[in-house]
């Protein structure tokens, strides 16, 4: 075992040895031996499939036809079903009613009042989850009220209101059909895995190439990309339903549909709230980077107060998309928690007493509010800001804390950022593709080697390999700083109680904001940049890190720590001996999933003006490049699918290995 | 047996594995557990031969692993058998459409299970109701059904509690109430208290004695603990590795073990309480006697007694022919399993 175990070691020395010497030389070599197509991929040899791809596209759009129909009538009716209760919901909450267009047009109905918008949510949070989270839900939406930030807010919560039915249905459908048909179960795994991997923005091309920019688009990319959990966790749940329970079912009686609507979906209730959390929350994170493509609202004000480097306004529309996300995360969570609902009992009316009054309130408030004019729309004299104390906190911190922010980011710049990136960016791509094939072979055995060959061959002809390196290099830059940081936190978290529920609770937190929202603070501070991109990347892909490890070290069985106590383990050595080996799977699990949520981050973080794949993306999507988004959106899927399948690889040889030893 | 047959099982299999059929047909549908093993197949039931009945509690005793629960699924049809043949009532169990069997199961079949399986989103009425749910009889109707049989079972006052709000036994009380609710004829309880504590256990062995008491149903009864099965079984089948190692009374399983597996469980059973009058009767000595006894009296129940009179009794059989005597002496013997009589 000692020979083997020398053997791979000088396999991996050697591999990292060879790397070092073409990355650092490569171009002396190549110049020497006249072999530069080796190191710098010829222009000549790209495949161009992003064309193809537009291409296609565009086909489908303008000449496809299925039958009597259009493909871009299906399009159309698409849009149209999601445009009219969208429309519908807008005019009622922000725009009201009018008749007529433009100038001419007559107001009828006045935009819904904020008194019973508020006064719905609190009652129903009160009623879902007690004093405390209607205390927490109304003080939310009174935030938004008070700071102004009231219409982008509804824009976002109708946009949200939309989709997540759509998604938390659609999911479902999906799941349940996956669930009882084997065939569908088969070829959903890979388009939900791809689904799940694939940058977001990669999303909002085609469909913003389909269904035009605006709201629509924004729509349809939300429940795409809020979907892919609901189907798994539909799945799963459905699964879960202890097979006693299907079997008193059939006992019963049940006809095959009996069994499904009357006996395992209702077992599942509990896993698929779940899902409808999750839906929600990814709605919410889809719809703040929709903005982008004119869907408006909370996360269009953050971008403009971006562009225009108002700190104030940024802060606090980014802190309104926080106090909306903890809301809603709460609300559907105390939802979620609920057990079954009362007996029923007693008349109609009395079984439904809560929603009556529930409605009754609403309706009630709605006149209220129509005869005291600020009661329905709140005036704008009375509006708090924040904004000059923020910005007076930026130019504090940038005039007398400049020196420092600016020596932390010259030393990482020029002591790990760029010779990390040089360093990589110098690895011929030849020597890149067969290192890929080597590591993921060596680890996950031949087919995934084939695997990673095939996908790095894919990045390589699109001609993005230097753009990979870039995404290669800050992402893992990232994940090394977040791992480092993040698991000494999680290991000491997880050896105390309560410092274990304060971690979780602010985890949970952080882990509830949309993505976009870790930006604003890191561009105020550290402008724009590399420096600033790994920033947001460490603070959004932490979370997993600790949460793992924490999770890794409280798994460990109590009576191994007390063996190892009574053998005389000091502190340390419990740690470093009986905790961490035993909770390594945990940590590795975390160190997968850390790198999945930092290429999701770098992806957005191309709004900081980064040169890595994410920017490719976002620039198709500014010049509606179709193809061009899905090839680099699919470049970056494979980088992940890659780091996945390599760890979990990884994590099954360390298990094994473990079995057959023991 | 002079009761008729209302469930009949003939040779039936139950092999997991590739390519399960052809490899008992293979074998002249006998094939044995060596040929089972190389052929990568793992045989749950094996050559499972069972006859249930009217009235009868019928107990299906093995260890974990040993096939019970796949036998009882077989015979239910919520697994199919590999092969073999299941009557119920006369009819072929296993050719009956999709639509039969679920007839079947609505009006002639009830099935209590060892983890309860009851439906956590309904309360303890709407749980019992269930089956008749399905069945589309309307709300009003399977609810005053639910309320008689909740009561049968003892539960009123909890009809609105939920799965979750009840203790293990009352679970299991709701999971007898809906297994009851359409008056099987055929009643298949899984493990029903295996899942239970010692005590509650045995509350609800006497509870399910008193609930055949009245309702005299026909019960196949699965079981790991061996006590259980003498306390209620009217005969019991031992399995062990899938097959069916013996069929008998509980008496002529402690008396008479066909191998040292089930001599083994039968070992520390107190013959007392599983013998009968009838086989512990010696020959008439005398002529002066205490009294006369039933010969299906239990020895344990009735030992006190004949202790007490210091003159033997007569054992009396079913058709009030004298099959002999017991006394003191004979309690003693079988008490502490001195030379029994064959």
């Amino acid at each position: 075992m000692i020979r083997g175990r020398a053997a791979s070691w000088a396999f991996w020395l050697g591999l990292a040895g060879i790397t070092a010497v073409l990355s650092l030389n490569g171009k002396e070599i190549a110049q020497a031996t006249g072999l530069s197509w080796l190191t710098k991929y010829p222009q000549a040899w790209q495949l161009h499939l992003d064309r193809q791809i537009s291409a296609a596209l565009k086909w489908l759009l303008e000449e496809a036809t299925f039958g009597p129909f259009q493909f871009r009538d299906f399009t159309r009716l698409l849009s149209a079903l999601i445009e009219a209760p969208y429309t519908l919901l807008r005019n009622l909450v922000v725009d009201g009613f009018a008749w007529g267009r433009g100038q001419q047009a007559v107001p009828i109905l006045p935009p819904m009042a904020w008194l019973p918008v508020i006064l719905g949510f609190g009652l129903l949070a009160l009623r879902l989850g007690g004093a405390r989270l209607a205390v927490l839900v109304t003080a939310a939406f009174l935030y938004l009220l008070l700071f102004g930030l009231w219409q982008s807010a509804m824009v976002t919560l109708v946009s949200v209101v939309i989709a997540v039915p759509l998604g938390v249905l659609g999911g479902a459908a999906l799941g349940i059909l996956a669930f009882r048909v084997r065939w569908i179960d088969r070829a959903l795994r890979p388009v939900l895995d791809l689904m799940q991997t694939v940058p977001v923005f990669a999303y909002l091309v085609p469909i913003l190439f389909l269904f035009g920019f605006g709201p629509m688009a924004a729509l349809v990319a939300t429940v795409i990309y809020a979907m892919p959990p609901m189907v798994r966790i539909t799945t799963i749940g459905l699964r879960g339903v202890p097979e006693e329970v299907v079997e008193a079912g059939r006992m019963a009686g049940c006809t095959r549909r009996q069994l499904l609507w009357k006996v395992q979906l209702p077992s599942a209730r509990r896993m698929m709230m779940v899902g409808v959390n999750q839906v929600i929350m990814l709605t919410l994170n889809m719809v703040i980077i929709a903005s982008m493509i004119g869907a408006g609202g909370l996360g269009y004000d953050v971008l403009t107060a971006l562009r225009k480097l108002d700190v104030g306004r940024g802060v606090e529309a980014g802190f309104g998309i926080v106090v909306l996300a903890i809301a809603l995360d709460k609300l559907s969570q105390a939802a979620a928690n609920r057990g079954p609902r009362d007996p029923s009992g007693g008349s109609w009316l009395y079984r439904h007493r809560w929603i009556l009054a529930w409605a009754a309130v609403v309706v009630a408030s709605y006149p209220l509010a129509m005869a005291i004019p600020p009661l329905a729309v709140y005036p704008a004299g009375w509006q708090l800001s924040t904004g000059g104390f923020w910005s007076a906190v930026v130019s504090w911190i940038n005039l007398n804390l400049y020196d420092q922010i600016e020596a932390v980011k010259v030393a990482a710049l020029t002591w790990v950022l760029v010779p990390v990136k040089t360093f990589l960016l110098g690895i011929p791509w030849a020597w890149g593709l067969v290192l890929a094939g080597t590591i993921a072979g060596g680890i996950g055995g031949w087919r995934l080697g084939v695997m990673a060959v095939l996908m790095t061959g894919f990045i390589i002809t699109a001609g993005l390999w230097p753009e990979a390196m870039i995404t290669i290099y800050l992402c893992g830059v990232s994940v090394v700083i977040a791992m480092l940081i993040g698991v000494p936190i999680g290991i000491l978290a997880g050896q105390n109680d309560r410092a274990y529920g304060v971690v979780t609770l602010i985890l949970d937190t952080l882990q509830t904001l949309p993505s976009f929202v870790y930006l604003i603070p890191v561009v105020m501070l550290f402008k724009v940049g590399d420096f600033s991109a790994m920033i947001a990347v460490v603070m959004y892909a932490i979370v997993p890190a600790i949460r793992y490890a924490a999770v890794g070290i409280r798994g460990v069985d109590p009576q191994l720590v007390e063996a190892g106590i009574v053998s005389g383990c000091t502190r340390g050595q419990l740690i470093r001996k009986v905790k961490l080996p035993l909770a390594m799977p945990s940590i590795l699990l975390g160190l997968n999933q850390t790198i999945m949520l930092a290429i999701s981050m770098l992806v957005i973080t191309a709004l900081v003006g980064t040169r890595d794949l994410g920017q490719e993306v976002y620039i198709a999507l500014t010049k509606a490049n179709a193809g061009k988004g899905i090839v680099a959106g699919l470049a970056v899927a494979f980088i992940a699918m890659m780091s996945d399948r390599i760890i979990t690889a990884a994590i099954a040889r360390r298990t094994a290995a473990r079995e057959t030893h023991a | 047996m002079d009761r008729p047959t209302v469930l009949e099982c003939r040779n039936v299999w139950k092999l997991y594995g590739p390519q399960a059929e052809s490899v008992l047909s293979r074998h002249g549908g006998a094939p044995s557990p060596e040929a089972l093993r190389e052929a990568g197949i793992v045989p749950a039931v094996r050559q499972a031969d069972v006859t249930v009945a009217k009235g009868e509690i019928f107990v299906i005793m093995g260890l974990s692993g040993s096939g019970k629960s796949t036998l009882v699924r077989c015979l239910s049809r919520l697994i199919e058998p590999t092969a073999g043949e299941i009557r119920f009532e006369g009819r072929d169990l296993l050719k009956m459409s999709e639509a039969e069997l679920i007839d079947l199961r609505r009006h002639k079949m009830g099935m209590v299970f060892q983890h309860f399986a009851l439906l956590p989103h309904l309360t303890v009425l709407e749980n019992a109701a269930f089956p008749l749910e399905v069945q589309g009889v309307d709300r009003r109707t399977r609810l005053d059904r639910a309320r008689q049989v909740i009561e049968l079972v003892g539960l009123t006052g909890r009809e609105m509690r939920y799965p979750h709000q009840l203790s293990g036994g009352q679970q299991q009380r709701v999971g007898i109430a809906r297994s009851l609710i359409v008056e099987p004829d055929l009643w298949f309880l899984d493990e029903p208290f295996s899942a239970l504590d010692p005590l509650i256990r045995r509350e609800m062995q006497d509870e399910l004695l008193r609930l055949q008491g009245r309702l005299q149903k026909t019960i196949v009864f699965i079981t790991h603990d061996f006590d259980e099965a003498i306390r209620l079984a009217d005969r019991i089948a031992v399995m062990r590795d899938g097959a069916i190692v013996q069929t008998a009374t509980p008496e002529e399983l402690v008396l008479r073990p066909a191998t040292d597996y089930v001599a083994e469980f039968t070992r520390h059973i107190p013959r007392a309480k599983v013998m009968r009058l009838g086989t512990a009767a010696r020959p008439l000595i005398g002529s002066d006697f205490a009294g006369d006894l039933p010969a299906t009296a239990l020895v344990a129940a009735v030992a006190d007694r004949i202790e007490a009179a210091g003159k033997p009794f007569r054992v009396i059989g079913a058709a009030g022919e004298v099959l002999g005597q017991v006394d003191a002496r004979t309690i003693v013997d079988i008490l502490i399993g001195r030379d029994l009589p064959a």
